[in-house]
């Protein structure tokens, strides 16, 4: 039962792997659009390019807007 | 009037709105730290995945653009770029030429608390999965451990690397339920989630303690897999949610305002609505909304306030009259000075009386909230008293009863019950999403499944709103056509009615020439031809008064004039709506705020016994107030600024996609399209889901009927209680997936 010690780490590494993977797909916002996501495969290259990463700027700038969650509108 | 050309997009097929203001996109820009200006527009009419590189083409190849996204799930388009916020309207010239209407989105309303909630859902669904995936692969090998040879000392370390898993995932994606529960416990509540983050918490914490000792009863799978079939639930009924929003927050975008304001020295400016000041002077054109309160200084023009009021008929206004946000401009332009601005106005007074009404309406108890309520003390009570019989009657030690307490308390399992509710909700609100039916809020659904009578607007919800030719059948066809092609050179909502009566018809090959306030005038041939009012028609005052009617002249040298009358026409469907309702003996109240004689003729022909007109907003709420108190649960359907205080006192309410926005925002229910059918597809649609929500709650009570019992006997060990756990949430979820086969009754 020795060859736990090694392949249980290996099991789990890979499924972190995978969680690693999934989390970081959502941070770059690989989840907003599924419905376009589907379709842009299609597209010829050139037509329509990958969102631009934000920079850290970006992200900082967009922290500091207000938070609008004063009244909901819907 | 803009022909539709094969260039435009597919789904073009609907003509441009008169009514909607042309705003301009860069009032609605916001200008970001690095030079970059921001925009965020919905795209009304963006059908299909092969608009994407049309939009995104147009605008990546103008200069300075930076950025150009399409996102297709919630038909908006997010457009960053180098420069001036002004500048946006240029920039979006060639996809406005390609046919795409767009509408700037009001940075207020956007990016709602809602999105990072879905983010730190999934993200939550993603730890959990993870950690279940995991747990029950170090499970099985225990499980198999039973039938073979395992050591202590293998399950021990397996056991350990399970609650390595375990811990961490457990305090991560179990925050959505814990945070819920602990703020219903403070506001003296109990719902659904207590039961379930007290369950997720004691198995989790009996696991441990459990495995310290080194015994074989450790439940980290079960725990996990709780939390793991509660989030999906969770996240799709979120995800389900985020969609009618959107949606709804696009209708709102629609609406964005904009006004012409007139500077001193009579230039004139597009401003937001909100940064208008009492005493400016605003331009309002033929066929535009007016954007404010405020008195007419100069024009004269008719104002059609079935919006405001829901009278249906135009009425004239002149130099001093009062005119209403709200109201639509129909034959020429005006000049307005703005005499109220923010508390004063009559949207503010419509506000506070929807305040009130609101505070009046009794609290309505969800159903899950409702089971907990009944479930979470029988359920605790049941495991504190398994823990006492074990240990008083059958002396066990006090370990080996607390951990068959938490059996109890683990195979009660509050999963199917989490589940019961939000998979069915999510089903059906999918569903009606399909049919452009918007259920907003929450529990909408589940109070329309309640309803035992329906009171309706009369102007904008029962009947279009819009006037429509009625005696077309006696107009010569030519006549008809010779009128349209002078018609659709105007705004003028009756000139619309004949051009949509007559159907597509070349446009008069002469000049056409407006007036406003009276009609139009052709030279057609040598013939001056003209289409407007009695007045500028010359036809004699006599036989004048038809009180219900509005009415256009044609006339052309050396022939008979033609008069052509214009109604607020019913709605296609309302008459089978009606007697759809009238099948399912739901009574049919009508609150009008119009004339009698025209409340009377609509009720008469759609066979609405009980009606009620000139209705000021308080009248509408009182009259609800008395059904209410008769014991009735009333839907209210409205859609005017009128009817806003009324809908937020019905014990549930609906109204059109064109309704006032106060109306939308105060609606459970939006109907998107030209038709009222799809209100009995809801009605039809909340009913069966409250009965497959009761079916899956007897469901979950049968199963717990076998299971509690041998959990109270001590005869469960964590194989039995994860094999019963899946199947009753799988049993649940596939009851309520039925919803989408279940045979689609007949509605209108």
């Amino acid at each position: 039962m020795t060859v736990l010690v090694y392949l249980i780490p290996a099991a789990l590494f890979l499924g972190v792997l995978g969680l690693g993977a999934f989390l970081w797909a959502l941070k770059s916002d690989q989840f907003d659009d599924l419905d376009g996501a589907a379709h842009r495969i299609l597209f010829d290259d050139g037509d329509t390019p990958l969102p631009r990463r934000r920079s850290n700027r970006d992200k900082r700038a967009k922290r500091k807007r207000p938070v609008t969650n004063g009244v909901d509108r819907s | 009037m803009a022909e539709v050309t094969s260039a435009s997009p597919p789904g073009a097929d609907t003509p441009p709105s008169s009514t909607m203001p042309t705003a301009d996109p860069g009032l609605f820009a916001r200008a970001l730290a690095d030079g970059t200006a921001e925009l965020t527009l919905v795209v009304e009419n963006l059908h299909c995945p092969s608009c994407i590189p049309r939009i995104e083409g147009a605008l990546l190849g103008r200069p300075g653009v930076v950025e150009a996204r399409v996102n297709l799930s919630t038909r908006r388009l997010r457009l960053r770029w180098r420069g001036n916020a002004d500048e946006a309207a240029a920039l979006l010239e060639p996809v406005v030429e390609q046919g795409f209407r767009l509408a700037p989105f009001d940075p207020d309303i956007e990016e709602a608390p809602h999105e990072a909630m879905r983010r730190t859902l999934l993200r939550a669904l993603a730890v959990a999965g993870f950690a279940a995936g995991n747990v029950m692969l170090l499970s099985v090998a225990v499980w198999g451990g039973l039938v073979s040879d395992m050591g202590e000392a293998t399950r021990g370390l397996l056991h350990w690397v399970s609650a390595l898993i375990a811990l961490p995932a457990v305090t991560y994606a179990g925050r959505p339920f814990f945070g819920s529960a602990i703020a219903a416990l403070r506001g003296g509540r109990l719902n659904m989630d207590v039961p379930i983050s007290l369950a997720v918490l004691l198995t989790t914490a009996m696991s441990l303690f459990e495995t310290m000792r080194g015994g074989p009863l450790v439940y980290f799978d079960a725990a996990t897999m709780l939390l793991f079939f509660l989030l999906i639930g969770r996240y799709l009924d979120m995800g389900v949610r985020g969609r009618v929003r959107s949606a709804a927050e696009n209708l709102l975008a629609l609406q964005a305002r904009t006004a012409i304001v007139i500077e001193a020295h009579g230039q004139r400016r597009a401003i937001a609505t909100a940064e208008l000041r009492i005493g400016d002077r605003v331009a309002v054109a033929a066929g535009e909304r007016v954007p404010v309160d405020g008195r007419i200084a100069a024009g004269r023009s008719e104002i059609d306030t079935s919006l405001v009021t829901g009278e249906s008929l135009p009425c004239p206004a002149g130099p001093g009259g009062e005119i209403f946000a709200g109201t639509l401009n129909l034959s020429a332009p005006l000049e307005i000075e703005v005499s109220a601005v923010g508390e004063g106005t009559l949207l503010a007074e419509i506000a506070r009386l929807m305040d009130s009404a609101e505070q009046g309406r009794a609290r309505y108890v969800r159903l899950a909230d409702w089971a907990a309520r009944i479930y979470a003390p029988t359920v605790h009570v049941l495991a504190f008293a398994t823990f006492l019989g074990w240990m008083l009657f059958a002396g066990t030690a006090w370990q080996s009863a607390l951990m068959t307490a938490v059996a109890v308390l683990i195979i009660t399992c509050p999963c199917a019950l989490g589940l019961a509710v939000p998979a069915v909700q999510v089903t059906a609100v999918a569903r009606l999403l399909r049919r452009g039916v918007l259920v907003k809020s929450a529990d909408g659904l589940e109070r329309l499944a309640h309803i035992d009578a329906v009171a309706f607007d009369k102007t904008g919800t029962l009947t279009l709103g819009r006037p429509e030719l009625v005696n077309g059948d006696k107009i010569a066809p030519a006549d008809l056509r010779l009128a349209a092609s002078l018609a659709c050179a105007s705004q003028h909502p009756l000139a619309r009615a004949v051009y949509r009566a007559a159907g597509p018809v070349p446009a008069a090959t002469g000049e056409v020439r407006e007036e406003p306030g009276m009609g139009l005038t052709a030279k057609l041939g040598g013939q001056e031809i003209r289409l407007g009012n009695r007045i500028w028609c010359g036809v004699s005052e006599a036989g004048a008064s038809r009180a219900t009617e509005m009415e256009l002249w044609l006339t052309a040298p050396n022939q008979p004039p033609v008069r052509f009358a214009f109604r607020d026409a019913p709605r296609a469907d309302a008459g089978a709506l009606n007697a759809w309702l009238r099948a399912r003996e739901l009574p049919v109240t009508l609150l009008s705020g119009d004339r009698p004689a025209a409340v009377r003729e609509l009720a008469g022909m759609l066979g609405i016994a009980d009606w009620h007109a000139d209705c000021r907003p308080a009248d509408k709420i009182a009259r609800l107030a008395e059904l209410a108190a008769a014991g009735h649960k009333v839907l209210m359907v409205g859609d005017g600024l009128n009817d806003a205080p009324a809908l937020a006192a019905a014990f549930v309410s609906a109204s059109p996609a064109e309704a006032a926005d106060i109306s939308q925002t105060a609606a459970d229910v939006i109907l998107q399209g030209d038709g009222l059918a799809p209100l009995a597809e809801a009605i039809r649609v909340a009913r069966l889901s409250r009965r497959l929500v009761l079916q899956n709650f007897s469901l979950a009570f049968g199963y717990n009927a076998i299971a509690v019992p041998l959990a109270v006997a001590g005869l469960v060990t964590p194989l039995i209680a994860a094999a019963a756990m899946s199947a009753s949430s799988i049993v649940v979820t596939l009851n309520a997936l039925r919803l989408n086969v279940l045979q689609r009754g007949r509605t209108p």
